[in-house]
């Protein structure tokens, strides 16, 4: 199987949608000539012109709701945000137009889009720049929520987005684009709302999503060495979240840790814990723990940052704690 | 009315003021020498994350804030360090912040973005293009609920213009007759795409009208007709209390940031050649020379000076210790007093 990127693998996605279907269009800041921020449109201008691969200036809302619009009446666009950070100034046409629209109109307009880009902290970009919206998106009824962790899913989560006859927002990791993995030449789809057990083992469960994919399976890793095994639930979508995937696990494991790369309160993990208590509580052998972001804004030091973020250390220490060791 | 003015620059409408001209020399020299030495940290990896240099664009910096009062505002974008500097903080307050350290003038906490610094009214330093503008207005809306004379300098590139923030935000100045100076910072680019392909129309002052407000358009890369055209930009803010749109034309000599390329299909390289012949600092200097106001002597005396400058910011900024882990939990609310 080719080993590809995972800025090569959404590429793929995109250009093999637009080649099948002459509606899907990308629009966003530096996108075309540019050839993307993140370089993930690239040659896609020379292959399919202008009309179909738009620059825009810097006006966020302006084009998110310009898909909207086009979307409303047939068209099925691809919205860049350059990062999520700045996707925050068009949250009114995700939230209030593209969210609202089909409940809204009765059933009369659906509004099939995908608005997608970097989402997270990279290294030492500080406080403006370096932050995760999963939880804060996934709070919207009316769309869903999809944060692909490795080549293989960005590529058939992003072809199922384009197809899906629903707003998507579509969380990429900026740190993640030049991670490699493989994907298969032939074509797939992956299911929006299906988890997927990424490592199997018995004695604990980590819960995650998006890059923290990457750190999970790290602590997995060293966790092995000391014989520890560890089930990663990789969600893939948080809206809506595969909640019987959780169950499954954490009524195997008995203990569990949810891992995410936001803030603490209200985050992905508090919904993760609240589906386990519920469902999983005589299954349990410890409290659930989560491992997330300091409860502040990102520091720029290095010093600073490496503390305040979610890291393999801090996963560790959260199983051993599940677990009682040490 | 609002009424339309261009300034012509080609003709540096200095005065006979041979120490005036000195002074204007070194803030443009030191913030070319600085910034040259951060292209070098960074490259050491000494400086992480978004980085974006100012080389180029001195006079803007130089010659808008060599005019203001100590009491004055002034505001920018993460493109800041030149402004930063030709407001008076100190090399070593920024570059010990570019380093991460804990003599930064934030301490660490903003980096290369987000330098401030409240004693001289340097307001930042911002991250997301188009939304200090309505800050920029909110601190002339404030000068003048309190009845000041102070302006507020608010710096941006053109780029800015096309953000509903932008938009809104001067209509309000422009509406409630603010003493606010918008300068845009006309580079030509915002990253790799034009300013034709952004912006339905080119010159960007003409988007004054929409907001009845004073606008000019005026050379970037001469630091007199930057002076000039602020003049009266600032007297009409501090006597009239009325905005202005000031279109800067000016060229960035190096690229968007640290991570990009300096030129490329987006912009040929011999348009930046063309450009880099009117460097600002080579104007004035020759602009001196002629008027025998400064000799060969006289330049690389300036020019050691400022690099021994830069170079005790480096040291300085080198020898700070990180921040503490503690501040990580620090100024995330004040403790309020009531
Ligand atoms: C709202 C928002 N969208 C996108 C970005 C990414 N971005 C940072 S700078 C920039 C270009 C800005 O160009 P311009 O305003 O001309 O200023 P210059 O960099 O030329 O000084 C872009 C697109 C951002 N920071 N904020
Ligand atoms: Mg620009």
């Amino acid at each position: 199987m080719p080993i590809i990127t995972y800025r090569d693998a959404l590429n793929q996605a995109l250009r093999e949608e637009m080649q099948r279907d002459d509606r899907v269009f990308i629009m966003g800041e530096e996108v075309a000539v540019y050839q993307g921020a993140y370089k993930v449109s690239k040659g896609l201008l020379q292959e399919f012109g202008e009309m179909r691969v738009v620059d825009t200036p810097i006006t966020e809302l302006g084009f998110a709701g310009v898909g909207v619009g086009a979307a409303m009446v047939g068209l099925r666009p691809v919205i860049e945000f350059m990062t999520w950070n700045f996707a925050v100034l068009a949250l009114d046409q995700v939230l209030n137009a593209a969210a609202k629209m089909l409940y809204m109109t009765g059933g009369q307009y659906n509004v099939p889009m995908v608005f997608r880009g970097p989402n997270g902290a990279a290294l030492q970009l500080s406080a403006q720049h370096s932050q995760a919206f999963e939880s804060w998106l996934a709070h919207i009824p009316g769309i869903k929520v999809v944060t692909p962790g490795t080549p293989y899913d960005a590529k058939g989560l992003l072809k199922s987005a384009i197809r899906d006859d629903n707003p998507i927002c579509f969380l990429e990791g900026e740190m993640l684009y030049n991670n490699k993995g493989e994907v298969p030449e032939e074509e797939y789809l992956i299911p929006i709302g299906v988890a997927d057990l990424k490592r199997e083992g018995d004695h604990a469960t980590i819960v995650t999503n998006g890059k923290m994919v990457l750190v999970a399976m790290k602590a997995a890793d060293e966790l092995a060495k000391e014989g520890i095994n560890i089930d990663v639930v990789d969600l893939r979508t948080v809206r809506p979240m595969d909640v019987e995937a959780i169950k499954a696990s954490v009524m195997k494991t008995n203990r569990c840790v949810v891992l995410e790369e936001g803030w603490e309160l209200c985050g992905i993990g508090a919904q993760v814990v609240d589906y386990v208590q519920r469902d999983c509580f005589d299954y349990l052998d410890a409290p659930v723990i989560r491992v997330h972001q300091a409860d502040v804004p990102m520091p720029y030091a290095k010093n600073l940052e490496r503390h305040a973020k979610p890291d393999v250390p801090k996963t560790i220490a959260a199983v051993k704690k599940v677990m009682y060791i040490d | 009315m609002a009424k339309q003015k261009k300034v012509d620059g080609k003709q540096p409408a200095g005065s006979g003021d041979a120490e005036l001209h000195k002074s204007l020399l070194h803030s443009m020299l030191l913030q070319r020498r600085f910034e040259e030495r951060v292209a070098e940290a960074y490259a050491l990896g000494k400086i992480g994350g978004f980085c974006h240099l100012y080389i180029g664009q001195e006079a803007v910096s130089t010659g808008s804030l060599s005019l203001l009062r100590p009491d004055d505002y002034v505001i920018t974008t993460y493109r800041d360090h030149g402004q930063a500097l030709a407001r008076g903080m100190t090399p070593r307050s920024i570059m010990a912040e570019l380093f991460g350290r804990v003599d930064g003038c934030v301490h660490g906490k903003g980096g290369s973005m987000h330098l401030f610094d409240r004693n001289l009214n340097f307001m930042g330093g911002h991250g997301i293009v188009g939304g200090h503008v309505p800050i920029a207005t909110g601190v002339g809306f404030a000068i003048k609920y309190r009845g000041g004379d102070q302006v507020m300098i608010c710096f941006m590139g053109e780029s800015v213009v096309n953000t509903g923030a932008f938009h809104e935000a001067l209509n309000m100045a422009g509406l409630w007759k603010l003493p606010v100076v918008y300068v845009i910072e006309n580079n030509r680019y915002g990253m790799g795409t034009s300013l034709e392909r952004a912006s339905a129309i080119h010159d960007i002052y003409e988007r004054g009208a929409a907001y009845n407000m004073n606008r000019a358009q005026c050379d970037g890369q001469d630091v007199f007709a930057v002076r000039e055209a602020m003049a009266e930009a600032i007297e009409r803010a501090r006597t009239e209390q009325r905005p202005t749109l000031l279109e800067v034309r000016t060229y960035r000599f190096m690229g968007h940031s640290m991570s990009d390329a300096v030129s490329g299909t987006y912009r040929p390289k011999a348009e930046l050649e063309e450009w880099q012949k009117r460097d600002p600092i080579v104007l004035l200097r020759t602009f001196m020379h002629e008027r025998g106001e400064i000799d060969d002597a006289g330049v690389q005396a300036m020019d050691d000076e400022v690099k021994a400058v830069v170079q005790d910011s480096w040291d300085f900024a080198d020898a700070s210790p990180e921040p503490p882990l503690e501040a990580l939990y620090e100024d995330v609310l004040v403790e309020s007093t009531t």
